[in-house]
């Protein structure tokens, strides 16, 4: 007995957070679905969900009780055992990639490492969720929107790991803790040092996500409904919550490699620490935001909901405002850490949102162009380019150059733009033949 | 095309990668043939080789319906055709009689006629650009689209109660006033619209994935334009100058100056621009039209049976899809020997075929929405 | 003891899994339950702590050649191969033949763990106590130092095979 316990006790914390991450997770992404509405709305003039609880607040719960309590179909010829796997082949890749992830300094579950690769391969497993999924559905079209959608996935796999080595390059190492450390101790985060890496890693993720302007696989106007078609009730919800776990896990990586991870703006320079305020600050003008608005409430619920959440806020600003003190400083960098890593990929997802709602969509060979001619190209350019640099800024007795990391990096930077430039103009010249008698 | 095997499901006989060809069908459920439209696809691969469609699910027999309705009876079925600008049928049914009777609205009718109107093909043309671009994945612009919308139907509302199957002229004339706010609110609306319409132009006119999905699809030169019979911005946008409320004038539009907006390419692209400069076109129309509405009757003076003699008549409009032509026999009796209606969407269905051939399934969306139609009318 | 029933789990993994490849009727749950013989593979190469192994396996062979596996089976028309008897009528010759060879394999790996360096068949090394690390680092120096030469001709050999691919399967759309 006494042995077993010796033997988990190493795996407690680990073990904790991960029950942590998948208990709270299907929770927190029914909010981000419930977010993106209200995003959506609020982009489109309107108001978005407002009446199942304040301002639509329940709406998560019900739309989660509705989809358990409907009548599982299962397609008369369907290969029930695969029917059955594919969802949930797609959601435990997507939950086990965040088995890797530092969502804050002491807040990670396993540091690998070899924690990129493992994120970056286990993510590429979801791909047979979806391939299943088509298959098993014994549906001509969502087969096809199955391949489809796993052609567009591996394509642009392609390309967004090239723009993750760009990064790997700068940090040195696979570890997504050590990565995070290193920017750590450069003092700036990667998007800086290598910015079309990371732009590159950006539009890769929405493609991987299957998000717009990428969703072609998956939109309803399309003559091929998708591999989710037959699916419905709880299955399709474990599709769906694979599809947003997706999401934060590429904003995750994202955050990690390019936006410094648990990192404030320029982390070690001392002159700027009052930057370190800034998370108490933010909680509370949201608090004194809600307050503001509680009294222009119609209903009394809804007042009460708001006060409710600007207390909330004013809570977190407390606890973000007292771990300044010198005397807490041990807990300062796990706090503010955590938040600062929930910040920034809320702020990738709230980018993948605005994209959705703003741009069209393309359509799968424009789609396949530009992730084949264009993204995958300027990605290795890129690698080469940051590599280049890297050689440029070594001491003179390495075989560099001894130039500053500032300007190598500038130098192929500005090279692999005018690469990217060039690339553009030939794939519009291609996309857009002289019609005649234009 | 003799092919009766079609069901829901391709007929595949070799590999799904086709060396064949495969025959998919597209509704008449579907969420983007606007309607109960049947298309059938023949594909080679992923290129569309040739298309059918299959039209009559919406038929209601409204010319027969004609026979036994007296002129007056039958003006609210037309607004039914065209249900999304039901006020501009309603205008072409009334000048046909009117001109069966040899009559003509007074100056006042015909300058309201025409704010009306031109506020419903700007409504028509609203409607079409956010379920196109929602077709193409722009989830926005039909939002924006609705609210500017919604203004419109506020006027007709006020105007003659209803929003959608308005009835809202009569034979000879209109039968309510114009309400007192009426220039108030359309110059209240016009002032506003041009920000509006460059909001919509700002999401899609330089969007690049736009470009991409619009530019080169769906070409129709002009010759095959004018050999297909096609009418309205589908045939402006091809390169021919032809408007009917240039080249023929009704109601009061030869009192205003306005360009007629055409295209070069005969593309989704450029149909899409020559509708929303048709947008613009028609603002001007209306603010002219408030500036001065002449005081005066609404009805002329025709009596409340109507007997038009024995003869007949074809008039058309430019509908906000093209040319609606309402050709009337009568027989001196109350009731019409024969109404024919020419919808415009029914003609300019039939260039589908050709914009289609050699393009990829996904732009079979974008096709059919860019040639505006609504089933009611192609099928009456 | 924890190591030895995690490896006893993989390892009977592994083989239920390749036996279930060969005996389904449907080349999709084949294709299924060769994924998850790799990955249990996988699954031993960390035990070894050889961790870049594990994810290369994982990101390359499962997700790379697996996904192109189960891609050409569901394109392939599968009604004609599922229909068609599944085992042939030398099955009992093809036992037989497995037995032998497995017999040979594990009457070698135990002799020659038994008789020590002297009479060593294979002249395995001693499995190490300490792990092999930095896995990925060695790996990295050894392939891109030692055997240079060799790599880049695997990288041309698959650019050559792309290229053939591109090529044949290549039509105008």
């Amino acid at each position: 007995m006494n042995a077993l316990i010796e033997f988990f006790r190493p795996h407690l914390l680990p073990l904790l957070y991960a029950l942590v991450i998948v208990a709270v997770l299907p929770l927190i992404v029914g909010y981000i679905v419930l977010v993106e509405r209200k995003v959506m709305a609020d982009m489109q003039a309107r108001l978005g969900p407002m009446r199942v609880g304040p301002h639509g607040l329940l709406q998560p719960i019900a739309d989660a009780v509705k989809l358990l309590i409907k009548e599982d179909i299962i397609p008369e010829n369907a290969d029930k055992m695969l029917f059955w796997a594919a969802p949930l082949i797609s959601v435990t890749a997507a939950l086990l990639a965040l088995a890797a992830m530092p969502i804050g300094p002491k807040f990670q579950i396993a540091d690998l490492n070899i924690g990129l690769l493992f994120i970056l391969g286990i993510s590429s497993m979801g791909i047979f969720g979806i391939v299943l999924g088509g298959w098993a559905s014994n549906s001509h079209y969502s087969l096809l929107g199955a391949l489809r959608s796993a052609a567009q996935l591996v394509s642009y796999e392609t390309a967004a790991g090239m723009a993750l080595i760009s990064g790997l390059l700068l940090a040195g190492t696979l570890s997504m803790h050590r990565i995070v450390e290193i920017q750590a101790g450069a003092g700036v985060w990667f998007m800086f040092l290598a910015p079309v890496g990371f732009f590159i890693y950006l539009v890769a993720s929405i493609a991987e996500t299957n998000r717009a302007p990428f969703d072609l696989p998956e939109a309803e106007s399309e003559l091929v409904a998708g591999y989710m078609t037959e699916y419905s009730g709880f299955r399709w919800s474990l599709y769906f919550l694979a599809e947003y776990v997706n999401m934060i896990v590429v904003g995750s990586i994202a955050t990690t490699i390019f936006l410094g991870g648990w990192l404030r703006p320029f982390p070690n320079v001392n002159a700027l620490n009052f930057l370190d305020a800034f998370p108490p600050l933010l909680m509370l003008v949201l608090a004194g935001y809600c307050f503001y608005r509680t009294p222009k409430q119609p209903v009394k619920v809804q007042k009460g909901f708001l006060a409710a959440v600007g207390l909330l806020c004013l809570a977190l600003a407390g606890v973000l405002g007292v771990v300044l003190a010198p005397a807490a400083a041990a807990f300062k960098t796990p706090v503010h850490g955590t938040f600062w890593f929930l910040l920034k990929v809320f702020l990738y997802l709230y980018v993948f949102m605005w994209l959705r709602f703003t741009l069209p969509r393309y359509r799968f060979d424009q789609l396949m162009k530009l992730g084949w001619h264009f993204m995958l190209p300027v990605a290795i350019v890129n690698v080469m380019a940051i590599a280049v640099a890297l050689v440029l800024h070594r001491p003179r007795e390495a075989g560099g150059l001894d130039w500053g990391l500032g300007a190598s990096l500038l130098v192929s930077n500005a090279g692999t733009l005018i690469v990217a430039a060039y690339l553009a103009a030939v794939g519009q010249r291609r996309a857009s033949p002289v019609v005649g008698g234009a | 095309m003799a092919d009766t095997r079609t069901t829901s499901f391709p007929n595949v006989e070799t590999t799904v990668l086709g060396a064949d060809e495969i025959v998919i069908n597209m509704g008449p459920q579907h969420p983007s043939t606007h309607g109960v439209l049947r298309v059938k696809l023949k594909l080679d691969g992923e290129k569309v080789v040739n298309s059918e469609c299959v039209i009559g699910y919406l038929h209601r027999g409204v010319e027969k319906i004609a026979e036994h309705r007296s002129y007056q009876q039958f003006a609210p079925y037309v607004d039914r055709m065209d249900y999304v600008a039901a006020v501009s049928n309603g205008l072409g049914y009334c000048e046909a009689v009117e001109k069966l009777l040899g009559a003509e609205a007074p100056p006042r009718a015909r300058v309201i006629r025409t704010i009306l109107t031109e506020l419903q093909r700007i409504a028509s043309h609203l409607l079409w650009l956010g379920t196109h671009a929602l077709d193409i994945g722009a989830l926005t612009p039909l939002f924006y689209c609705f609210r500017e919308r919604e203004e419109i139907l506020k006027i007709v509302e006020k105007y003659c109660g209803a929003r959608l199957t308005t009835h809202a002229f009569r034979i000879g004339g209109l039968q309510y006033e114009a309400y007192d706010e009426l220039e108030k609110d359309v110059e209240r609306f016009c002032k506003d619209f041009e920000h509006k319409i460059a909001e919509y132009e700002d999401l899609l006119t330089q969007n690049r994935i736009w470009l991409g999905r619009t530019k080169g699809i769906g070409v129709l030169t002009a010759q095959q334009a004018i050999d297909l019979g096609v009418t309205g911005p589908v045939l402006r946008a091809s390169g021919v100058k032809w408007d009917i409320r240039k080249a023929m004038p009704y109601a009061a539009y030869d009192q205003y100056k306005f360009e007629i907006p055409t295209g070069r390419n005969g593309d989704t692209y450029d149909r899409y621009l020559v509708r929303v400069e048709e947008m613009r076109q028609s603002r001007l129309i209306c603010l002219q039209a408030i500036q001065n509405i002449p005081a005066g009757p609404i009805m002329a003076r025709i009596g409340k049976v109507l007997k038009p003699p024995v003869g007949e008549v074809y008039h058309s409009i430019e509908a906000p899809k093209g040319e609606l032509g309402y050709y009337i026999v009568s027989d001196a009796t109350i009731q019409p020997y024969r109404v024919r209606i020419r919808p415009p969407s029914f003609v300019n269905l039939q260039a589908f075929d050709t914009m289609v051939r050699g393009h990829l399934v996904a732009d079979v969306v974008a096709i059919i929405g860019t040639i505006d139609i609504v089933l009611g009318e192609v099928d009456r | 003891m924890f190591d030895k029933a995690l490896f006893y789990f993989f390892a009977s993994l592994a083989v239920v899994s390749a036996f279930l490849v060969v005996t389904r009727r449907n080349a999709v749950h084949s294709a299924i339950f060769l994924i998850t013989a790799l990955l249990a593979t996988a699954g031993i190469f960390l035990q070894l702590h050889a961790e870049f192994l594990f994810i290369v396996q994982i990101i390359l062979y499962v997700g790379g050649i697996m996904v192109l596996f189960v891609f050409v089976i569901m394109l392939v028309n599968l009604d004609v191969a599922a229909h068609q008897p599944q085992f042939n009528r030398q099955t009992w010759v093809a036992s037989l033949t497995a037995l032998i060879v497995s017999g040979q394999f594990v009457a070698a790996f135990y002799l020659s763990r038994k008789a020590g360096s002297g009479r060593a068949l294979f002249g395995l090394p001693q499995a190490q106590a300490t792990r092999l690390d930095p896995n990925t680092e060695l790996i990295g120096l050894t392939l891109f130092k030692n055997y240079m030469l060799p790599f880049e001709i695997a990288s041309i050999l698959l650019l050559v095979a792309m290229i053939g691919a591109v090529v044949m399967a290549k039509r105008r759309v």
